[in-house]
C-alpha cells in the first residue's frame, strides 16, 4: 500500500491560545444575542448538531478516524431520553426458567435525569461500537462504523419502543431540575446554549490535555506512538468513547428542542450531515464544526421549499471541499492570518 | 424567515375591499406541506399546491375580497424538519391552515403543534388512522382515507367475493403490523381465514423468498401490508413468479394511483385496493382532471390532491361564515357543524372525531388490452357506502368523543 | 417451525441469486480498491445508472435489454472514466479517506439529480421476452430470468478473476498496485490503466444494475442501501484477493436467503452481525491479508 503523504489534520498549530480565547468570546456574544435577530427554534436545533459536529471532530481531526456511523450514537441518545422524559419505562430480561422481564422504573424522568442516562446508553453503544471498529484502520474503519450504524438503524426501525415510522412524539419539555421551565422558549435557550457550551469546554480541555497531545501524536504516526509505549488502541478506544458520549448529549437535547425522535437521527444520510458539516467548517479545528453546522442547518432550512436540491448541493459542497479547501472554512481562516482556531 | 416567503408558490390574491376585521394580518395563509420531491412527491406534492389553488378558483365570489396565499414546502417526510417548518409558518409566517402532510410520522408531529398553537390542521395525504383515535385533536380533520378504511375496504369486499383465505407479506415495523393486524380483524370477522404470514425487512428489495412461502400457502389473496417501493417491488417479483397466473391474487393495502403507473399495466393488472377517489368516475372528477392534468406535466390526480381540494374548499367556506380565521378550534367546530359540498367527493360530513366521511370504493387494475391509453388503469369492484367506510366512532378511543 | 427440505433448498437457491448482486458489487469495489485505493461510495448510484441507462436505452432508443446489458456498462463505465479524470485523480496522493468523502459527495448529486428529474415512485422495465416463464425444478419454482441472473454473474466474476489473477494484463495490474514505478519503467502507461480500471469497476456496477432493472423496483435510490450492505460483505471478505470478494458474495447471499426463512425479522441485520462476528475473530475478514 502507498505512503499517503497528506493526512487528514489540522492547520500548523502557533503558539498562542490567545486567538482561540477572543474566538471563543465573540462566538458566546454572537449565541447570546443572536435570539433577538433569528428566529430561536432554529437556533437551538443549529446548536445540537454545532455540539454534535464537534464531538465527530474530535475523532477525526484528533484522532484521525473517520466514523461514518455517528448518528447512530446521536439518534441513539435522542430515543433514549426521549422515551425516558415520555414514558420512562426501563425493563430488563432475565433468566428464571423462562425469560422474565424485571422493570426497573415505570414512570416518565425529569429531562436532567433522562439526558444523563441516555448519554450514558450513547457511552456504552460507543465503547461496544469502538472496541469493534478499531480493530481495523483507515477506510475498514469508516466502512464498519458506517456498517454497525446501519444495523442499529434497523434495530431502531424494529424495537418497539421507538415507535418505528412515526417516533416518539411529542416529548414533553418538563421542568428542568424542578425549577426551570422549559416550555418557555427562553428557559430553553439558555438551557440549550448552557449545555452546548459546556460540551464545547470540555472538548477543548480534552484536547489540550496530555491525553489529547497522545491522540495528536497517533493521528501523525501510529506506528512511532506504538514505539515509545502508547497502548494506542486504549487511547483510541477511550477517545471513541468520549465522542459517542458527547454525540449523545447532543442527540438527548434534541428531543426536548423539537419535541420528538425519529428515524432521521439514527439514519445514514445523518452520519454523512455530520461528515459534511465538520469538513465544511474545517476538520481539525476548534470552531470549524461548530460554523459547519450552522452554515448546513441554514441552508436545509431556508432551501426547505427547493426540496431534492438540498443533497444535491451538500453533494457539490462535499466535492468542493475535498478537491479545493480541505481546510474548511475556519481552517482558510485561520491559514490566513496565521492563527489558530 | 424571508427566503421561505420567496417559495410561495402562487399568491392568489384579490384586492382587499371587504371588512373582514378577524382575519389575522388581513391575509388568509394556506400552508401546503408535502413530499416535493421523495416517494410521494408524485402522488402528493406540487399537486396539492395545485389543488388548493384550484379550490380557490373554483370558490368564486364567494372568497372575492379575501386576501388568500397559498404557500408549499417540502418536509423530506422527516417529522424534525417538518415540525420545524410549520412552527415557522405559524409563529413568523402567520400560517392559518396547514394542509395535506403525508407520511404519518410527520403528520402526528404536526398535530401537536398545531393544536398547541391554535391553527387548523388538515390532513389528506397521511394514513394513520391515530389522527381520529388517540391523538384527535379540536384542530385536526382527516380527510381522505386512513389504514383502518385501506384495511376494511379491501379486507371485507375481497372476501365477500370468495377471497376468504389470506396470507399476509407485511412490513416489519409499526405500520405494516397496524395494516396486517387491522385487515385480518376485518377478514376474519367476515368468515375468512388468515392462514399465514410472513415479516418482510423494511425496505426490503428481494421479496421472493417471502412470495415463495405466500406460494407454498395455497392462500387465495396474498395480502400486502406495506407501501411505497416495497409495494412496487413485491408486485413485480410477483408477476416474475407467475403467482398470479397460478389463481393467487395480490391486494395492496396502500397502493396509489401513481405506484400503478410506474408499474406499468403489464405487471400491476388485477391488483386490487381500495381508494376514495378516481378521476375517471364522473364528469366532474374528469373536468378536475383534466385542468389537474395540464397544470401538472400531464400527472392525472391522486385521491390525495382531490382531498386537499375538497378540504380546502370546505375551509375557505366556515372562514367566510364565521369571518374568522385566527381560533382554529372554532372554524374546526364549524366545518363539523356544516355538511360538506364539492365538486370531487359530493355531500358529506365531518365527525366529532375529526374524521371526514363518504363513500370508499374498490378498485381492480385493468389489464393491458381494457385500458385506453395513460392513466386510464381502475375498474371499479364495489363501493363501500358512507356509513362502513370508516371505523366507528366509538371504537377509536378518541377522547374528543363522549359517552 | 418443520424444516421442509424441498423449500429449504428453494431459499437456497433464491440466495444465489441475492449473491450474485452481492457478488458483482463487492468485486466492482475490490477492483477500484486495489487499484486506486478508494473506497467508490458511488458504487451504489453507479450500479442505479447502469438501470436507468437500461430504461432509456429502451425508451429513447428502442435498444432492447440485449443490447442494454453491453451497453450500459460501457456508457456508465465511460462516464466513471470521466469522473475518474475529473475528480479522483487528484486524489491519489492524499489520505485514502479523502477519496471516500469525494465518492460520498457525488453520490449524493448523482443520486440527488436523478430523483429531480424522475421522481422517486420508480420506473417500468419488463424481463426479456426470451427469458420470461418459470421453470419447475421439482423442489421450487425458479423463474428463468433468475437462473440467467447466475449465470451470467458467475461467469463475469470468473471472468474478471481469470483477467487479474492468470493473463499478462492481470499480471501488470497487480504489480502497479505493489510499485508504480517499477511497472512504469517496463514502459507501462500506470495512470491510464489506472483510469481504465475505474472504468472497469464502474462498468461491473452498471452491469448489476441492468441485471436488476427487470426485478427490482428501478428508482433513483435503489443502489443507496445496498452500497452499505455491500461494504459489510466487503469487510467480511477482506479486499486482499478478487476470489474472496466473489465466494463472500455469493456465500453472503445464501446465509442471507436462509435467514429470511428461518428467521426474516433478522434477515436486514444479518450481514452486519456476521461482520461483527468475523472482526472479532478475524480482524482481517475471511480472505484478507493483515493491514
Amino acid at each position: 500500500m502507498t505512503q499517503a503523504s497528506e493526512t487528514i489534520t489540522a492547520p500548523a498549530e502557533a503558539h498562542s491560545h490567545k486567538s482561540e480565547m477572543i474566538a471563543f468570546a465573540i462566538m458566546v456574544l454572537v449565541l447570546a444575542v443572536l435570539p433577538a435577530f433569528v428566529y430561536p427554534p432554529f437556533l437551538m436545533k443549529a446548536l445540537c448538531f454545532a455540539l454534535f459536529a464537534c464531538a465527530f471532530n474530535l475523532l477525526i481531526g484528533y484522532v484521525g478516524l473517520l466514523s461514518f456511523g455517528h448518528a447512530l450514537y446521536f439518534g441513539w441518545a435522542s430515543y433514549f431520553a426521549a422515551h425516558l422524559a415520555k414514558v420512562g419505562k426501563i425493563s430488563i430480561p432475565y433468566w428464571a426458567g423462562s425469560w422474565q422481564w424485571l422493570t426497573i422504573t415505570n414512570s416518565p424522568m425529569v429531562p436532567e435525569l433522562a439526558i444523563f442516562l441516555a448519554v450514558f446508553g450513547a457511552a456504552v453503544l460507543g465503547l461496544i461500537a469502538g472496541s469493534i471498529a478499531i480493530r481495523r484502520q483507515g477506510i475498514y474503519f469508516a466502512m464498519i462504523t458506517l456498517a454497525l450504524a446501519q444495523m442499529m438503524y434497523f434495530f431502531a426501525l424494529q424495537a418497539p419502543f421507538t415507535g418505528g415510522e412515526d417516533g416518539i412524539q411529542p416529548v414533553p419539555r418538563g421542568h428542568l431540575f424542578g425549577l426551570f421551565n422549559l416550555a418557555d422558549e427562553r428557559v430553553m435557550y439558555v438551557f440549550v446554549l448552557v449545555v452546548f457550551l459546556l460540551g464545547f469546554l470540555l472538548i477543548y480541555r480534552v484536547i489540550h490535555s496530555p491525553f489529547g497531545e497522545v491522540l495528536k501524536a497517533i493521528r501523525e504516526n501510529e506506528q512511532r506512538a506504538i514505539s515509545l509505549g502508547y497502548k494506542t488502541d486504549r487511547y483510541k478506544l477511550v477517545a471513541f468513547t468520549l465522542s459517542a458520549a458527547i454525540a449523545g448529549l447532543a442527540g438527548a437535547i434534541k428531543p426536548f428542542v423539537v419535541q420528538n425522535a425519529s428515524l432521521t437521527d439514527v439514519h445514514w444520510s445523518m452520519s454523512g450531515e455530520v461528515v459534511l458539516m465538520t469538513l465544511l467548517g474545517g476538520l481539525g479545528t476548534i470552531f470549524g464544526p461548530v460554523v459547519g453546522a450552522f452554515t448546513i442547518i441554514a441552508m436545509q432550512n431556508y432551501l426547505a421549499a427547493f426540496g431534492q436540491w438540498v443533497t444535491i448541493i451538500q453533494g457539490t459542497i462535499f466535492v468542493l471541499c475535498v478537491l479545493l479547501f480541505r481546510r474548511g472554512i475556519i481552517g482558510e481562516i485561520a491559514n490566513l492570518f496565521r492563527i489558530r482556531l | 424567515m424571508k427566503l421561505l416567503r420567496t417559495a410561495i408558490l402562487s399568491a392568489a390574491m384579490v384586492s382587499a375591499t371587504a371588512a373582514y376585521g378577524q382575519i389575522s394580518d388581513g391575509v388568509i395563509k394556506i400552508g401546503v406541506m408535502n413530499d416535493m420531491s421523495g416517494t410521494y412527491a408524485d402522488l402528493a406534492g406540487p399537486g396539492s399546491v395545485l389543488a388548493a389553488r384550484l379550490a380557490i378558483e373554483d370558490l368564486g365570489d364567494l372568497v372575492k375580497g379575501l386576501k388568500i396565499e397559498v404557500l408549499g414546502a417540502d418536509h423530506q417526510n422527516k417529522p424534525d424538519i417538518g415540525s420545524n417548518i410549520v412552527r415557522q409558518w405559524i409563529d413568523v409566517d402567520k400560517v392559518d391552515v396547514i394542509v395535506d402532510v403525508p407520511t404519518s410520522s410527520v403528520a402526528l408531529a404536526v398535530n401537536e403543534i398545531v393544536k398547541e398553537k391554535n391553527k387548523v390542521f388538515l390532513v389528506s395525504g397521511a394514513a394513520t388512522s391515530d389522527l381520529t383515535g388517540p391523538r384527535c385533536s379540536p384542530n385536526t380533520i382527516h380527510w381522505t382515507y386512513d389504514t383502518w378504511a385501506l384495511a376494511n375496504g379491501t379486507g371485507n369486499a375481497i372476501v365477500k367475493t370468495g377471497g376468504d383465505t389470506w396470507f399476509f407479506l407485511t412490513a416489519d415495523y409499526a405500520f405494516g403490523h397496524a395494516l396486517e393486524r387491522d385487515t385480518a380483524a376485518v377478514v376474519v370477522k367476515n368468515g375468512g381465514k388468515v392462514v399465514g404470514q410472513v415479516r418482510h425487512p423494511f425496505p426490503g428489495q428481494d421479496f421472493s423468498s417471502f412470495l415463495l412461502q405466500a406460494q407454498a400457502s395455497k392462500a387465495k389473496i396474498i395480502g400486502l401490508a406495506n407501501a411505497g417501493a416495497d409495494t412496487t417491488n413485491a408486485i413485480k417479483q410477483a408477476a416474475e413468479f407467475g403467482i398470479t397466473q397460478k389463481g393467487q391474487n395480490l391486494a395492496g393495502l396502500l397502493v396509489f394511483l401513481t405506484d400503478v403507473h410506474s408499474l406499468g399495466l403489464k405487471t400491476a393488472q388485477g391488483l386490487i385496493f381500495t381508494e376514495a377517489w378516481y378521476w375517471d368516475m364522473n364528469d366532474a372528477n374528469r373536468a378536475f382532471a383534466k385542468r389537474f392534468a395540464a397544470a401538472n406535466r400531464g400527472i392525472h390526480p391522486s385521491m390525495i390532491h382531490a382531498g386537499v381540494y375538497s378540504a380546502v374548499t370546505h375551509y375557505l367556506k366556515s372562514v367566510v361564515a364565521l369571518k374568522n380565521d385566527s381560533d382554529g378550534a372554532a372554524v374546526v367546530a364549524h366545518m363539523k357543524q356544516n355538511k360538506t359540498k364539492d365538486a370531487l367527493f359530493g355531500e358529506g360530513e365531518v365527525r366529532a372525531d375529526g374524521r371526514k366521511i363518504h363513500p370508499m370504493y374498490l378498485f381492480e387494475v385493468k389489464k393491458p388490452e381494457e385500458s385506453k391509453g395513460p392513466w386510464d388503469y381502475y375498474k371499479l369492484r364495489a363501493t363501500i357506502p358512507a356509513d362502513q367506510a370508516f371505523r366507528p366512532i366509538g371504537e377509536g378511543k378518541c377522547p374528543l368523543v363522549k359517552g | 417451525m418443520e424444516i421442509n427440505l424441498p423449500a429449504l433448498f428453494g431459499q437456497l437457491l433464491i440466495g444465489l441469486i441475492n449473491g450474485s448482486f452481492y457478488a458483482l458489487l463487492s468485486l466492482g469495489l475490490a477492483v477500484i480498491f486495489g487499484m486506486l485505493n478508494i473506497i467508490n461510495f458511488a458504487h451504489g448510484a453507479q450500479y442505479m445508472m447502469g438501470a436507468f441507462a437500461a430504461y432509456f436505452l429502451l425508451q429513447f432508443a428502442g435498444l432492447n435489454y440485449w443490447w442494454a446489458l453491453i451497453l450500459a456498462p460501457v456508457i456508465v463505465g465511460g462516464i466513471g472514466i470521466l469522473i475518474e479524470r475529473a475528480f479522483l485523480q487528484w486524489l491519489y496522493k492524499l489520505d485514502h479517506l479523502y477519496g471516500l468523502l469525494l465518492t460520498f459527495g457525488l453520490a449524493l448529486i448523482i443520486q440527488g439529480l436523478f430523483r429531480h428529474q424522475y421522481g422517486s415512485s420508480g420506473l417500468p422495465y419488463q424481463i426479456p421476452p426470451q427469458l420470461t416463464g418459470v421453470r419447475d425444478l421439482g423442489f421450487t419454482f425458479l423463474p428463468n430470468y433468475r437462473a440467467w441472473v447466475i449465470g451470467m454473474s458467475l461467469a463475469v466474476c470468473l471472468g474478471t478473476w481469470f483477467m487479474i489473477e492468470k493473463t499478462r494484463l492481470g499480471a501488470y495490474l497487480r504489480a502497479a498496485t505493489e510499485n508504480p514505478t517499477l511497472v512504469r519503467a517496463f514502459g507501462i502507461n500506470v495512470p491510464r490503466m489506472i483510469t481504465l480500471t475505474y472504468g472497469f469497476g464502474v462498468a461491473l456496477a452498471a452491469l448489476a444494475g441492468v441485471m436488476a432493472a427487470p426485478i427490482y423496483a428501478v428508482n433513483p435510490t435503489m443502489g443507496a442501501d445496498l452500497i452499505i450492505v455491500v461494504f459489510a460483505v466487503v469487510v467480511i471478505g477482506g479486499m486482499g484477493s478478487i476470489m474472496g470478494a466473489i465466494v463472500t458474495g455469493f456465500g453472503l447471499g445464501v446465509i442471507e436467503g436462509l435467514t429470511k426463512y428461518f428467521f426474516p425479522e433478522a434477515s436486514n441485520t444479518v450481514i452486519f452481525v456476521i461482520m461483527v462476528i468475523v472482526l472479532v475473530t478475524r480482524p482481517a475478514g475471511l480472505f484478507g491479508r493483515a493491514a
